[in-house]
């Protein structure tokens, strides 16, 4: 399966489950749900400044009667710890697709210590914490924490690993 | 001593909130002395009450305006919390809801930790700062008649206001603090089914 098929799958995913808010910081393995959601006419689209934008805006379109996802990458994570306490404190859904950096082929060592924490730390926040690590599985992995979040009414991470999205290749020029 | 008196701002600009387009006044307050005023000028299913979560007031509006794009929302926080969430302010003004407004409470003091002087009394111009970020209307106010005047404006347009408010001490008022049952009356209040 593509990198543009199984995201494909996972945004469809999201729609199913009912999503009608999409906040995110910018990275390169969201790109393409990005983009759709930025095609798509019923959907919101919020680029943020920093995460946890996202996580209040999340908890903002609950009390307004729709449902969010946040998209970012694990760097990020670190960024919205205090405003998970958010959603839990008024027992709202939170639905965030982390990318993840710093684990797998990782270039640039500054993003291994918040790669490595993530999980570690959104589980010690109460986030129910998924992994998925193979393009045959994150469609299922999406849809079914989707579900989870929106009905159970918890907070839900579903981290894409970085063997799944590709780890980010930096070419140097010749002779440097 | 300078600036108006808090409660008497938030009272008025609160005033009558079914006089407002689509219905009931959308009202998120900050964490902090907004919170109070608001509850002081009288608790509504249609406040929701921020107790934590510093600097997320903004982007909690708008997600509601977002949503309920046929009702008026109205963010009423503190100098603080929108220093905080500063960043929020390009991001709303970015996206910009037709059914927004934000209007900050300033003292140019974090009054609920023991009255140290706020970036705002160190030279931060928070209306300025918005008008960078994209707002097109921002304005300062600092007499009650033009408070009069921005309660309805807040209602019907869309704008950033700073309010120059007393640092005087006033009585404390604790509106209800239970998040999910703030959550859930606000959303009854909308109208919306339990899922």
């Amino acid at each position: 399966m593509t990198a543009t098929s199984w995201q494909d799958g996972v945004y469809a995913a999201l729609k199913n489950a009912g999503v009608r808010q999409i906040a995110y910081v910018p990275d390169a393995g969201h790109a393409r749900l990005i983009q759709l959601a930025h095609a798509d006419n019923d959907m919101h689209v919020v680029v943020c400044t920093t995460e946890e934008e996202g996580v209040a805006m999340a908890a903002g379109a609950h009390l307004g009667g729709q449902r969010a996802c946040l998209l970012m990458q694990s760097s990020g994570v670190g960024n919205t710890i205090n405003m998970i306490g958010l959603p839990t404190t008024m027992r709202a859904p939170f639905l965030t697709l982390i990318t993840m950096r710093g684990e797998w082929g990782e270039f640039n060592g500054w993003q291994v210590p918040m790669g490595t924490a993530t999980e570690t730390v959104l589980t010690a926040m109460g986030v129910h914490v998924k992994r998925a690590d193979r393009a045959d599985e994150v469609i299922d992995i999406v849809a079914a924490s989707a579900y989870l979040a929106f009905h159970s009414a918890i907070p839900v991470a579903v981290l894409l690993s970085q063997r799944l999205i590709g780890a980010k290749v930096f070419v140097k020029p010749e002779g440097n | 001593m300078s600036g108006l008196d808090r409660r008497a701002v938030v009272a008025e600009l609160l005033r009558a909130p079914a006089e407002c387009p689509g219905g009931e006044l959308l009202v998120v307050t900050g964490l902090g002395s907004t919170t109070y005023d608001a509850g002081a000028a009288g608790d509504r299913p249609e406040n929701f009450y921020l107790w934590g979560a510093m600097g997320g007031a903004a982007m909690i509006g708008l997600g509601i305006a977002l949503a309920q794009p046929d009702r008026r929302v109205l963010v009423l926080t503190g100098d603080g919390e929108a220093l905080m969430g500063m960043g929020a302010l390009s991001t709303v003004a970015a996206r910009a809801p037709g059914n927004l407004s934000i209007v900050v409470m300033d003292n140019g003091q974090f009054g609920e930790t023991g009255h140290q002087a706020s970036h705002t009394a160190l030279g931060t111009d928070l209306a300025a700062v918005a008008a960078g970020c994209g707002w097109k209307t921002t304005l300062t106010v600092s007499t009650m008649a033009d408070v009069a005047t921005l309660r309805l404006r807040a209602r019907h347009e869309v704008l950033f206001a700073v309010i120059k408010i007393s640092t005087a001490e006033v009585p404390r008022f604790l509106p209800p603090r239970d998040a999910a049952a703030l959550t859930t009356r606000f959303r009854g209040a909308l109208g919306i089914a339990a899922d």
